[in-house]
C-alpha cells in the first residue's frame, strides 16, 4: 500500500516538475514561439469557452472514430485470417510487412489532392495508417498462441471454431489490443497530418492558423488538447480489453 | 518386484499399443516398434532418461501425435485422434489464464456442450476431490504451481474419461508439494478405478506410484523392461518410503538405467 | 505455401501484388494508381537528376543523425530506467504518453522553434524514433536475470562496469528490437517532417509532384523510399536473428 502511494506521488512529482519547467522556460522566455504553461492554459480555456476547441476536436475525432473502427474490424479479421490459414498468410503477410515498414504517410498528399479533405478521404487516411500494424499484430498474436493450450483444446475435443473462440482469441487479445493501440496512434498521426498538410480543418486548422498569425499560446493549447484526446482514447481501449477478454485483470 | 511381459491376455488391457514407431524430421527414430498393454484400473508409469520418447508415446496414445507406423487401441477402438475416453494432464498445466478455476476445470465439458449448471456441478465435485474447495473463483496466476496442477488434474477427471494420460505432471512442482500430491494421487487411483498412464523421469516417483513400470531405452525409444513393484499399499506413505522392497526396486532400476545416462 | 509439390517462398506473393497493381493501373480505375511499369520507367528518369540526389542526401543525413541521437540517448536512458525505480517513475509516464501520441501535431512546434530547415527534420526523426527505443531498452534491462546481477556484484564489479559489461549486453536482444521499431518510425518521421516543412529534400519534390498531379513521378519516388525502408527493416531483422542464441541461452 505504501509503495503504491509512493509511486503515485512520484508520477505526480514527475508531471509537476515538467509542467513547472515548461512555465519557467516560457517566462524566461526561451523563444517567443514558446509560451508559458499558464499562457497556454488561459488560451485553451478561452478556446473552450468560445467553443472553437470543442468544435475542432469534434471535426477531428469523427473520422478518427470511424476510421479506427473500420481498421480495427478489418485489421483484426485480416490478421486472424492470415494467422489461421496458410494460403491467406502467403498472400497477405509480405504485403503488410512492406506496407508497415514503408512511409505510407507519403501517399496522403495524393489521396487528399484527389479526393479532397472530405470525411471519406480522412477515414481512408486513418485506415491506411492503422491497418498494417493491426493486421501484423493480430497475425503474430495468433501465431504465438501457447502450443500447450492448443494441444489441450485438441485433447479435450474442442472443434476448430471452439478452439478459435475459446482459446486462440482470448490468448491473442493482449497482442491484438497492443496492435489496436499502435494502429490508433498511427491513425491519429495520419489524420492530423492530412489536416495540417492540405486545406486545413479541425485541430489541424487551429494549429496552422494560430501558427501563421504567431498566436503561439492558442497553437500550443490546440496541440495539447489533441494529445490529451488521444491519450484518453487509448485509455478507453485498455479498459475495453479488460472488460471484454481479461477478467483476471479486473481484480488485480 | 517381478518382471513381466509387455503384452497381456486379450480383454484385460484398457490400452494396447501395437508396433508403434515414430520418426521425427531429421530423421530421428523416436520410437521403434513398441508393443505394450496397459492394465485397466491401475497406474502404469513410462520411465526413462530424456530422449527415450516417453512423452511422444503418451501423446500418440492421446491422439495428439500420429505414429509413423502401428496402432493404438483403447477399449477395443482404434485411436485416430483425441477421444472422450481419454483425458490429458499437461506438464506445463495448460490452464487458461483468463478463466477461473471453476471454468478451467469445467472446460472439457464446456467444449462438449454440457449446460453451465450441470458442468459446474461436476467441476465442483472434482475441485473438492483434488483439495481445492474454496478456490473456485480464483485465477491461475493466484495459485501456486502445485495447486495449478491440481486444477489440471481436476479438469481431466471431470470429463469422466476411462484413461488418464499424465505427462510429467509434477516436474514443475517443488519437492514437498510433489510428495503430498503423490499421496493424494494414490488415493485418487484407488477411489476412481480408472486407468492412469503416467510419464516421469523420477525413479522414486514411478516406484512409489505405479502398479507397473515400463522402462524405455533411448535412441531409438524401445521397451527395455517391465517391472511390477508390488508395494505394500496398506502401509502409510512414510513407511513405504522406508521399506526395503521400495528402496531395492529404486536401486535396481537405477542400475538398469545407468548405462543410458551419459 | 505449396503449389504442385513445390514450396513457394512467402515473399513471392509480392509478385502477385505487383501484377494486380499493373492490371488496376492499366484499367485506369483511379488516377491515384498509374500502372507499375510506368512508375518503374519514371524511376530511370528521376534517379539520375541532381534534385533527386540532393533530396536523398538531405534525407539520409537527417535520418542518420536523428537515429544516432535517438540511440545514444534512448538506449542508456531506457537501461537506467529498467534498473532504477526512481528514474523509471519519473520518466515512464512521459515516455508512454509520447510513444503513442499523435506526434504530427508536435512537428509545427519544432518548426516554430527551429525554423524550416534540416534541424527540424532531424528533431522530427528523434521525436518519432526515441520513445520506442527507450521502452524496449527498459524492458530488456528489467528482464535481466537477478542471478546475473548478483554475479556481477559478487565478483566486485563497479556500477559503471556492471552497466557497460553486463546490463547493455544482457539487454541486447530487446535493445535491437527497439532500434528496429525505431528505424521504422524514423523513416515515417523523416518523411512526415519533410512533408510538413516542404521546402527541402523529398518534401520539396513531393510538393512539386502532387501540385502538378505527376502520379507516376510520385510513385517512382515512393518505390525508392519503400525499397530503402524495407531493406533497412530486413537488415535489422537479420541482425536480430544472428543474436537469437541469446534468448535461447537465457531461457
Amino acid at each position: 500500500m505504501s509503495r503504491d502511494y509512493r509511486s503515485t506521488a512520484l508520477t505526480f512529482a514527475s508531471f509537476a516538475f515538467v509542467l513547472c519547467a515548461w512555465e519557467f522556460a516560457g517566462r524566461l522566455p526561451v523563444s517567443n514561439a514558446f509560451p508559458s504553461l499558464s499562457a497556454t492554459a488561459v488560451a485553451g480555456w478561452e478556446m473552450i469557452r468560445d467553443g472553437r476547441l470543442p468544435t475542432a476536436l469534434g471535426i477531428t475525432i469523427v473520422p478518427m472514430l470511424i476510421g479506427v473502427t473500420i481498421s480495427a474490424i478489418a485489421g483484426v479479421l485480416l490478421g486472424l485470417a492470415t494467422g489461421l490459414n496458410r494460403k491467406v498468410e502467403w498472400v497477405g503477410i509480405p504485403l503488410f510487412l512492406v506496407l508497415q515498414a514503408a512511409p505510407l504517410a507519403a501517399i496522403i498528399p495524393m489521396l487528399v489532392l484527389a479526393y479532397g479533405v472530405g470525411l471519406a478521404a480522412k477515414v481512408a487516411v486513418v485506415c491506411i495508417m492503422a491497418v498494417p500494424v493491426i493486421v501484423l499484430n493480430s497475425y503474430k498474436a495468433v501465431q504465438h498462441t501457447p502450443p500447450s493450450l492448443l494441444q489441450m483444446s485438441h485433447a479435450f475435443l474442442g472443434s476448430r471454431l471452439q478452439t478459435i473462440f475459446k482459446v486462440i482469441l482470448p490468448a491473442a487479445s493482449p497482442v491484438i489490443f497492443a496492435g489496436l493501440r499502435l494502429g490508433t496512434a498511427a491513425g491519429f498521426v495520419g489524420a492530423i497530418l492530412a489536416e495540417l498538410l492540405i486545406s486545413p480543418t479541425g485541430i489541424g486548422d487551429l494549429i496552422t492558423y494560430h501558427q501563421s498569425i504567431a498566436e503561439y499560446p492558442q497553437m500550443y493549447a490546440a496541440i495539447v488538447s489533441v494529445i490529451i484526446l488521444s491519450a484518453l482514447f487509448l485509455e478507453f481501449l485498455d479498459r475495453l480489453e479488460v472488460a471484454l477478454f481479461r477478467p483476471e485483470r479486473r481484480t488485480a | 518386484m517381478t518382471v513381466v511381459n509387455a503384452t497381456m491376455a486379450a480383454g484385460t488391457a484398457a490400452v494396447s499399443v501395437r508396433g508403434v514407431s515414430m520418426i521425427y524430421p531429421g530423421p530421428v527414430q523416436a520410437l521403434q516398434d513398441i508393443d505394450l498393454d496397459f492394465p485397466a484400473g491401475q497406474l502404469t508409469s513410462l520411465l526413462g532418461p530424456s530422449g527415450c520418447g516417453k512423452t511422444t508415446l503418451l501423446k500418440i496414445i492421446a491422439g495428439l501425435l500420429e505414429p509413423a507406423a502401428g496402432t493404438v487401441t483403447v477399449s477395443g477402438k482404434t485411436v485416430k485422434g483425441p477421444g472422450p475416453e481419454r483425458a490429458f494432464v499437461f506438464q506445463d498445466f495448460a490452464l487458461l489464464p483468463w478463466a477461473t478455476v471453476m471454468r478451467n476445470v469445467a472446460f472439457g465439458l464446456e467444449l462438449r456442450g454440457v449446460p453451465t449448471s450441470e458442468r459446474e456441478a461436476v467441476a465442483e465435485k472434482y475441485i473438492g476431490d483434488v483439495g481445492l474447495r474454496g478456490f473456485e473463483q480464483k485465477y491461475p496466476h493466484e495459485l501456486s504451481g502445485g495447486m495449478r496442477q491440481r486444477v489440471g488434474l481436476a479438469r481431466a477427471l471431470a470429463v469422466k474419461a476411462d484413461v488418464l494420460l499424465m505427462d510429467e505432471p509434477f516436474s514443475a512442482v517443488d519437492e514437498q508439494t510433489r510428495r503430498k500430491f503423490q499421496e493424494d494421487l494414490l488415493q485418487l487411483v484407488s477411489v476412481e478405478k480408472r486407468t492412469f498412464i503416467f510419464v516421469t523421469h523420477s525413479i522414486e516417483e514411478a516406484v512409489y506410484l505405479s502398479a507397473r513400470i515400463v522402462l524405455l531405452s533411448p535412441r531409438p525409444g524401445k521397451v527395455w523392461k517391465i517391472i511390477e513393484p508390488k508395494m505394500p499399499r496398506e502401509l502409510s506413505p512414510d513407511q513405504i518410503r522406508r521399506e526395503p522392497g521400495y528402496l531395492d526396486t529404486v536401486e535396481s532400476i537405477w542400475q538398469n538405467l545407468k548405462d543410458y545416462v551419459e | 505455401m505449396e503449389l504442385y509439390g513445390h514450396r513457394i517462398p512467402m515473399w513471392a506473393s509480392l509478385g502477385l501484388w505487383a501484377v494486380i497493381w499493373e492490371i488496376v493501373g492499366q484499367a485506369h480505375v483511379t488516377i491515384l494508381l498509374p500502372p507499375l511499369s510506368a512508375c518503374f520507367m519514371k524511376l530511370f528518369e528521376i534517379v539520375p537528376t541532381e534534385t533527386f540526389w540532393s533530396a536523398m542526401r538531405i534525407t539520409a543525413q537527417a535520418f542518420t543523425l536523428g537515429m544516432a541521437v535517438s540511440i545514444l540517448v534512448g538506449v542508456p536512458l531506457g537501461v537506467v530506467m529498467g534498473r532504477s525505480p526512481l528514474i523509471d517513475r519519473l520518466f515512464l509516464p512521459w515516455v508512454s504518453l509520447f510513444v503513442s501520441a499523435p506526434l504530427t501535431a508536435l512537428v509545427p512546434v519544432i518548426m516554430a522553434l527551429f525554423g524550416f530547415d534540416e534541424t527540424t527534420i532531424v528533431l522530427t526523426v528523434v521525436l518519432f524514433a526515441i520513445w520506442i527505443i527507450i521502452l524496449d531498452a527498459r524492458a530488456g534491462s528489467k528482464g535481466i536475470s537477478p542471478s546475473l546481477m548478483e554475479m556481477a556484484t559478487s565478483y566486485g564489479a563497479t556500477r559503471w562496469q556492471a552497466f557497460i559489461k553486463i546490463y547493455l549486453w544482457a539487454a541486447l536482444p530487446e535493445i535491437l528490437a527497439g532500434i528496429r521499431l525505431g528505424l521504422v518510425r524514423a523513416v515515417k518521421g523523416v518523411i512526415i517532417g519533410q512533408l510538413l516543412v516542404s521546402v527541402i529534400g523529398f518534401g520539396y519534390l513531393f510538393e512539386i509532384y502532387s501540385s502538378n498531379f505527376l502520379m507516376e513521378h510520385m510513385w517512382a519516388l515512393l518505390l525508392v523510399l519503400f525499397f530503402f525502408a524495407y531493406l533497412m527493416d530486413a537488415g535489422m531483422g537479420e541482425l536480430e536473428r544472428r543474436i537469437d542464441y541469446y534468448s535461447s541461452v537465457r531461457g
